[in-house]
């Protein structure tokens, strides 16, 4: 029976080459990286600040997590030091980051024991993201291959979604990943024209009836917690001060014009001192009043369809160029669209796209680093490559904007070289395995 | 019981009641008396028109018409005096008399698969046994209504359900609560795409399912006609009613075509119901050579005063608002036969002004009186009955002050089979002019104007205006007013009986209570008609400077193809082009050239030269220096352009459904997946049933109509694995089986085992009842039909080739193929090729494994490897994804681009006409401003057989054509809302976004 033998024989080698991969099957997610060692230096490459500007022949130094020097290697003779990497021809960006985002709240968007990213109620300041945060998902890690390294974890759903905070991806635990807690609190505002009927039996979309009281039932909400009665503790007043104060950041989303309008006036009405407008299709049409009002923009994603028959079939991608061009503050974003989390590895494209409009490159860059740092307020911190800041930044074989060219070879977080890899990495090496096997 | 006290009740008044019914409350008493009205001017017919003519009538009937009849002695004599008779209107399309039937019970989250009806078809949406004659009811209220807007005859019919089974034809004449006034208890059978509201069987879910269901019940009945027994309540209902005309609520000029070729495919003669768009697509419309009727609907004016709620509403419908009062004009020009109606029209007193509207926009009189006269009695087969006014004809007419459509004409009476029905009293004396009142010593001054029947007063003592209320009915003048002070409630009030136009007297009681006499006399003729030559004067002038100013003159938008934004006004056409130095992919083994010319000529690919060595004339010339050009790129997978329903969701096997029954010619999406280099789609059924429906292939000719669009003899068909066939994510529990994929493989199998014994059974030459479902699977096992297979899980995938090759037939391509890299040994082996998402994955569990690599690995080993869209969004940058394949997995370049060209056209068996640059094929090619992988290349030009679709210079002049368009719209409606018009609230149009698990209509 020689044939069985062999057979067996081939059956073994599946077996101890099945147990090889368990570990890594089973321990899918990356283990994060140790604290930086020594010093890094990144030499040879195009390396885009993420502040505008652009420098051909960099060199770039970093120690202790922090960068120490970035400059252009041309013009030093500055030692190179610790490990060496030779970037000629490759690209060098801060980490990219990604405001209003669910990564980390939910996984899979049918499996709805795995959605963790709205709670129910009108009114929720007082949830926080930050706890329900996973550092593990899955779907971050192919966010990360991408070379994005920082997010916004931010609730959806009600008037008020509740509390966000911001994270980098690199961490064991969510309180190891916060770079800054409870950034900012989330408010939808309300459509003032939307569908009728309901969802088993919707009408035409026609003038929000409710819409006056919609806007009331907040402005009362706002006016309650300005109060802030002492006499009991209200969880939902306390977890508005931030907002009163200054500490924390109001993000109104918002798309039509008239919405943006009032969500200006209201911020003016409540007197308050950081209001950001996430969404913002319409934005272009208010560039002005956002400007006297320095309201800056959470651009929901330009991969999208016009909102009109009508429209200028590419407004969407025209829109980042617009709003840049009257002098906005604009920072990208992915939600807006389907399948938000798993798209946000698409962030940079919605970059170029913007660049093909007409969007300076160096501004399409800022719009995913320094424009957002500045928005979120971690612009002391993160979001561009100057010295001082957390070595957050990732190394790419080409322009990252193209899917042509895009490639990230490294990445670093606060000085940390982390993994890459990914759960679909590993299946693509399995399979390629199993092809090359026979 | 009610009805038959009803009927005893009206028995008595009956003047000419049947000689046979009894009588109880009196005696009977016989009236065989002839009415004749004289000195009137006749409509005979709606180009007859006679003079001074006598129009004869007894009982019911007419009996003469002429100048010189012979008028018998029993006859009452009712002088005209130069008044005008019509036949009155008749409405085909009516649902007088009867009720809506009562909607089913189920709540929302109820399914229901199957009919709950013993007895009748398979189907509770069928319902051609539904007789309205046995619930009809004469509805008071209703026809006093119509006999005011001038009609005399319904044909009436319950508006639900797609069969929707017989009308009543009846003459609103209810002095004969009896057989007389029924022409037909059975008028018409009726039709439509719509579900009966009395059940919530869940098929059809979609228009193609409507359409899939027409056609199978029609195969049945010609089967069943043939059989001895065997068939039900319904059919055998349709075979008794088959002589009957048939009306069909097509509703939209898309429907209208569709369901002209299902009376086409079956010889049937379908009179169509449509809209009031069918303008939009005239030529399409024409070439039906069907009947129509026609609603006179118009739409309202939008309110856009709020400009922020006015930029929400679509060009398409501002436009609409302004072209569709010209409706029924181009309908006329183009000699289409039409019956109006008054369904669809919200409020019924808007009949007349939107048919004046219509008439002054270049609507015929003859035509307008025909459509609602002789059309519709011909096409209810009653031309001898109602129609017109001839001997023999019932006595159904108008009498008029004016020919009848003028627009001071008053309809003053409407007689139904000869009983009079008052409408404006005719004997009414008209008052118009100046008069002097004198009561006790004051004498006023009286401005009596406007229609008899709406006189207007003003009164005024000593040039101070008074304010009077005036009523003048039945030829009694009464006026109120308060005579001296406003503040107290005080009034004189007059009453006479007119008998002379030009001196009235009657009776005043003045504030105080005192009774006295009034006398009204009219003033100074010789005045007045100085006054009316100056008034006449004076309108000729302002009608001169209007016409000077050019504002009198209504402007209609032209129509688009389609008629919505970014539509031509004339359909674009083929040229002979060269496109000159550029880089080209050829996806061919000379691979990318650079400084070529490429000229096509005749809609086809001509040649591939070097630059500058092509020299003759008459050629457009592009130039292509540091552009780069490739073949179209062809969309695997996509849902746009589809009318009514993705998804056939209500039986578990839909293969007797086909997107090539609704594609949908005006989406827009059409345009801006054009604007991305796309020029072929294949519009794919969604991937609710294993089973899915036939597939759609277009070319993206913009502007053409779903049949120029579409590839003749596509002959694919969607199937379906995992979650959404097994009703995973349906709130409730729907207890369709399957809902696992174990139940998945018996759907194939068993359905399979079913059509190979059907195909057996008919290649024996047996004849087995037509079965469309079987038809379709019969085609696969006979390999003449080919599988595209949403999948995701490598276990099913590995079922289904291996259920195919049972049967001994290969699966054609998987789309979606999400873990196609674990199988692709098999599927190589099988033949099949793998249609994917570049990078998707995340939006549900059985894509957990999917990876953007998969695309790499099919590749490698050798399947031929596409990426789609499944998305209108994804589908404007389709060239964006196959550059994803560059980046994940390392594909070359040259290779990553035929994922979205080539290999999508040998997935679809085009590839021999599309999918490469090379002599012979079809002109179907983009120029792209940059290598067409980067996300910074963008199409400039997009080519279909030679036909530039796509512009992007062209787009901007459009996008400005927009804009000033909408402008100059809204312009107009705030005109007319300033002017008093009532407006409708803004509202924002509909887009349609389809994708593989969309639901419903």
């Amino acid at each position: 029976m020689p044939y069985m033998v062999k057979k067996r024989q081939n059956n073994m080698k599946n077996i101890i080459f099945l147990l090889l991969l368990i570990p890594t099957i089973i321990f899918a997610q990356q283990t994060p990286a140790k604290k930086q060692n020594g010093i890094v230096t990144i030499h040879g490459a195009t390396a885009h600040i993420g502040n505008g500007e652009v420098i051909e022949n960099s060199l770039i130094m970093f120690e202790n997590g922090k960068i120490t020097l970035v400059t252009d290697a041309t013009l030093t003779k500055k030692a190179y030091l610790g490990t060496i990497i030779n970037a000629e021809g490759k690209h060098v960006y801060p980490g990219f980051i990604v405001p209003n985002s669910t990564l980390g709240l939910a996984e899979i968007d049918a499996v709805k024991a795995t959605l963790d990213q709205g709670e129910i109620g009108r009114m929720n300041p007082h949830i926080r993201s930050i706890i329900a945060y996973n550092t593990e998902s899955k779907v971050t890690e192919t966010i990360k291959a991408n070379g994005m390294l920082i997010a916004q974890i931010t609730p959806r759903g009600g008037n008020i979604s509740g509390t966000s905070s911001i994270v980098q991806f690199d961490a064991w635990n969510y309180e190891d990943a916060l770079i800054k807690e409870d950034d900012g609190i989330h408010l939808n505002w309300p459509a003032s024209f939307r569908r009728s009927g309901w969802w088993a039996e919707p009408g035409p979309i026609v003038e929000n009836k409710n819409y006056v009281k919609d806007v009331q039932r907040i402005k009362d909400f706002f006016s309650d917690a300005k109060a802030n009665n002492k006499e009991t503790i209200d969880l939902k007043n306390k977890a508005m001060q931030g907002i009163f104060n200054g500490s924390q950041t109001l993000f109104i989303h918002a798309n039509g014009e008239k919405e943006i309008v009032e969500a200006i006036d209201f911020k003016n009405e409540f007197n308050i001192k950081n209001l950001v407008i996430v969404g913002g299709f319409d934005a272009y049409k208010v560039t002005n009043l956002l400007k006297e009002n320095n309201v800056p923009i959470i651009l929901k994603r330009i991969h999208a369809l016009p909102t009109a028959e009508d429209q200028d079939i590419k407004l969407p991608f025209k829109l980042p160029k617009l709003l840049d061009d009257a002098g906005i503050l604009v920072a990208l974003d992915v939600a807006g669209g389907r399948m938000e989390r798993m798209q946000t590895r698409n962030l940079p494209f919605y970059a170029g796209t913007a660049v093909a409009y007409g969007l300076d490159y160096e501004k399409a860059i800022a719009m995913l680093t320094l424009n957002t740092a500045k928005i979120l307020k971690i612009d002391t911190k993160v979001g561009s490559l100057e010295v001082g800041k957390d070595a957050t930044l990732f190394i790419s074989e080409g322009d990252t904007l193209d899917m042509r060219t895009n490639k990230v070879i490294s990445a670093y977080i606060q000085g940390r070289n982390i993994s890459l890899d990914t759960h679909q990495k590993q299946l693509y090496k399995k399979y390629t395995n199993k092809y090359s096997q026979k | 019981m009610k009805r038959l006290i009803l009927l005893l009740l009206f028995i008595g008044f009956n003047s000419i009641a049947q000689e046979y019914f009894p009588k109880n409350n009196g005696i009977k008493t016989p009236n065989s008396n002839y009415t004749v009205f004289t000195n009137a001017n006749i409509q005979k017919t709606p180009n007859e028109l006679l003079k001074n003519t006598s129009l004869l009538i007894k009982g019911t009937k007419i009996i003469a018409i002429g100048t010189n009849i012979n008028i018998p002695k029993n006859t009452k004599i009712i002088d005209l005096n130069g008044l005008y008779i019509y036949s009155s209107f008749i409405d085909i399309y009516s649902d007088f008399g009867l009720k809506n039937p009562k909607k089913h019970t189920k709540k929302w989250f109820e399914y229901q698969w199957n009919s709950n009806r013993d007895g009748f078809y398979w189907n509770d949406h069928i319902r051609p046994e539904t007789n309205a004659y046995t619930t009809y009811d004469f509805d008071e209220k209703k026809a006093k209504e119509l006999l005011k807007l001038g009609f005399g005859t319904v044909n009436t019919h319950i508006h639900d359900g797609i069969a929707r089974g017989t009308s009543v034809i009846t003459v609103l004449n209810n002095s004969e609560k009896n057989n007389v006034s029924i022409l037909a208890q059975k008028g018409a059978q009726h039709f439509s795409f719509k579900k009966s509201i009395t059940s919530k069987q869940n098929y059809p879910s979609s228009l193609m399912g409507s359409m899939a269901l027409l056609r199978q019940f029609f195969n049945d009945a010609n089967w069943f006609s043939k059989q001895k027994n065997g068939s039900d309540i319904s059919i055998q209902a349709y075979l008794d009613n088959k002589n009957l005309p048939i009306i069909f609520e097509a509703n939209d000029k898309l429907s209208s075509l569709r369901a002209s070729k299902i009376a086409k495919q079956f010889n049937l003669d379908f009179i169509l119901k449509g809209s009031g768009n069918e303008f939009e697509r005239i030529e399409e419309i024409k070439n039906t050579n069907a009947s129509y009727i026609i609603p006179i609907n118009f739409p309202k004016p939008y309110d856009v005063s709020n400009p922020y709620a006015a930029d929400k509403i679509a060009l398409s419908d501002l436009r609409f608002w302004n072209q569709a009062p010209n409706n029924l004009t181009v309908l006329e020009k183009n000699n289409v036969e039409f019956a109006l109606t008054l369904a669809n029209l919200k409020d019924k007193k808007d009949f007349n002004k939107n048919l004046l509207k219509a008439i002054k926009l270049g609507f015929s009189k003859e035509t307008a009186l025909a459509s609602l006269t002789t059309i519709p009695a011909e096409l209810l087969r009653k031309s001898n009955e109602i129609g017109s006014l001839k001997a023999g004809s019932f006595a159904n007419f108008l009498i008029t002050s004016k020919p009848i459509f003028d627009k001071e004409n008053i309809i003053y009476e409407n007689w139904t089979q000869g009983s009079k029905n008052i409408i404006n009293d005719r004997n009414i004396i008209p008052l118009n002019g100046k008069y002097s009142l004198a009561i006790s010593d004051k004498f006023y001054d009286l401005k009596l104007s406007g229609k008899p029947i709406k006189l207007k007063a003003k009164l005024e003592l000593d040039s101070l205006e008074i304010k009077s209320k005036l009523t003048y009915k039945n030829n009694w003048f009464s006026l109120i007013f308060n005579p001296l002070d406003t503040t107290k409630t005080e009034f004189v009030r007059l009453t006479g009986k007119v008998n002379n136009a030009k001196k009235i007297k009657g009776k005043a009681i003045l504030e105080n209570g005192e009774e006295t006499s009034f006398i009204l006399s009219k003033i100074n003729s010789d005045k007045e008609e100085n006054d009316k030559n100056d008034k006449n004067k004076n309108q000729q002038k302002s009608a001169e400077s209007a016409r000077s100013a050019g504002e009198k003159e209504p402007k209609i938008f032209p129509t688009t193809y389609p008629n919505i934004a970014y539509g031509n006004k004339e359909k674009p056409t083929q040229e002979n082009i060269i496109i000159k130095n550029v880089t080209v992919w050829t996806n061919e083994k000379e691979g990318i050239l650079k400084n070529k010319d490429v000229i096509l000529k005749n809609g086809k690919i001509f040649k591939i030269v070097n630059a500058g060595t092509f020299k003759k004339q008459g050629f457009k010339e592009i130039d292509g220096t540091n552009k780069h050009l490739t073949a179209g790129i062809i969309d695997e997978h996509s849902h746009i352009a589809i009318s009514n329903g993705v998804n056939e969701g209500g039986q578990n096997n839909s293969a007797e459904v086909t997107i090539q029954d609704v594609v949908k010619s005006n989406d827009i999406n059409i345009y801006r997946d054009l604007a991305g280099g796309v020029t072929t789609s294949q519009l794919l059924h969604g991937s609710a049933n294993p089973i899915g429906g036939r597939a759609a292939l277009i070319k993206l000719k913009w502007g053409e109509n779903p049949d120029v669009m579409q590839y003749k003899n596509h002959k694919f068909i969607k199937f379906a694995l995992g979650e959404n066939v097994k009703h995973s994510r349906t709130p409730f529990n729907s207890r369709r089986f399957p809902q696992t994929r174990m139940g998945v493989e018996q759907v194939f199998v068993g359905n399979f085992t079913r059509a190979k014994e059907y195909d057996t059974a008919k290649k024996a030459g047996k004849k087995p009842r037509y079965n469309e479902e079987l038809e379709v699977l019969a085609e696969i096992l006979n390999k003449e039909r080919f599988i595209t297979c949403h999948s995701y899980v490598q276990s099913e995938i590995t079922m289904l080739m291996r259920v195919a090759e049972q049967f001994n037939f290969r699966i054609n391509t998987f789309t979606h193929i999400l873990e196609g890299y674990k199988v692709a040994d098999k599927m190589k082996k099988h033949g099949v090729g793998g249609s994917t998402f570049s990078d998707w994955w995340a939006y549900k569990f059985e894509v957990n494994d999917a990876i953007p690599y998969n695309g790499a690995i099919m590749h490698k080993q050798g399947i031929t490897v596409a990426f789609n869209s499944d998305d209108a969004e994804m589908s404007r940058r389709m060239n964006q994804e196959a550059a994803k394949a560059v980046k994940y997995g390392d594909v070359s370049e040259e290779e990553a681009w035929k994922f979205v060209t080539l290999n999508p056209a040998k997935l679809l068996h085009i590839d021999d006409r599309v999918g490469s640059i090379k002599t012979g094929k079809d002109a179907d090619v983009v120029l792209w401003s940059d290598n067409p992988l980067s996300i910074y290349a963008k199409a400039e030009k997009t080519i279909i057989e030679g036909t530039i679709y796509f512009d992007i210079d062209q787009d901007k002049l459009q996008q400005k054509a927009i804009s000033e368009e909408r402008n100059e719209l809204i312009n107009l409606m705030l005109a007319e809302k300033n002017s008093g018009v009532k407006t409708q609230k803004p509202k924002k149009k509909e887009e349609k976004l389809y994708h593989c698990d969309s639901e419903g209509w």
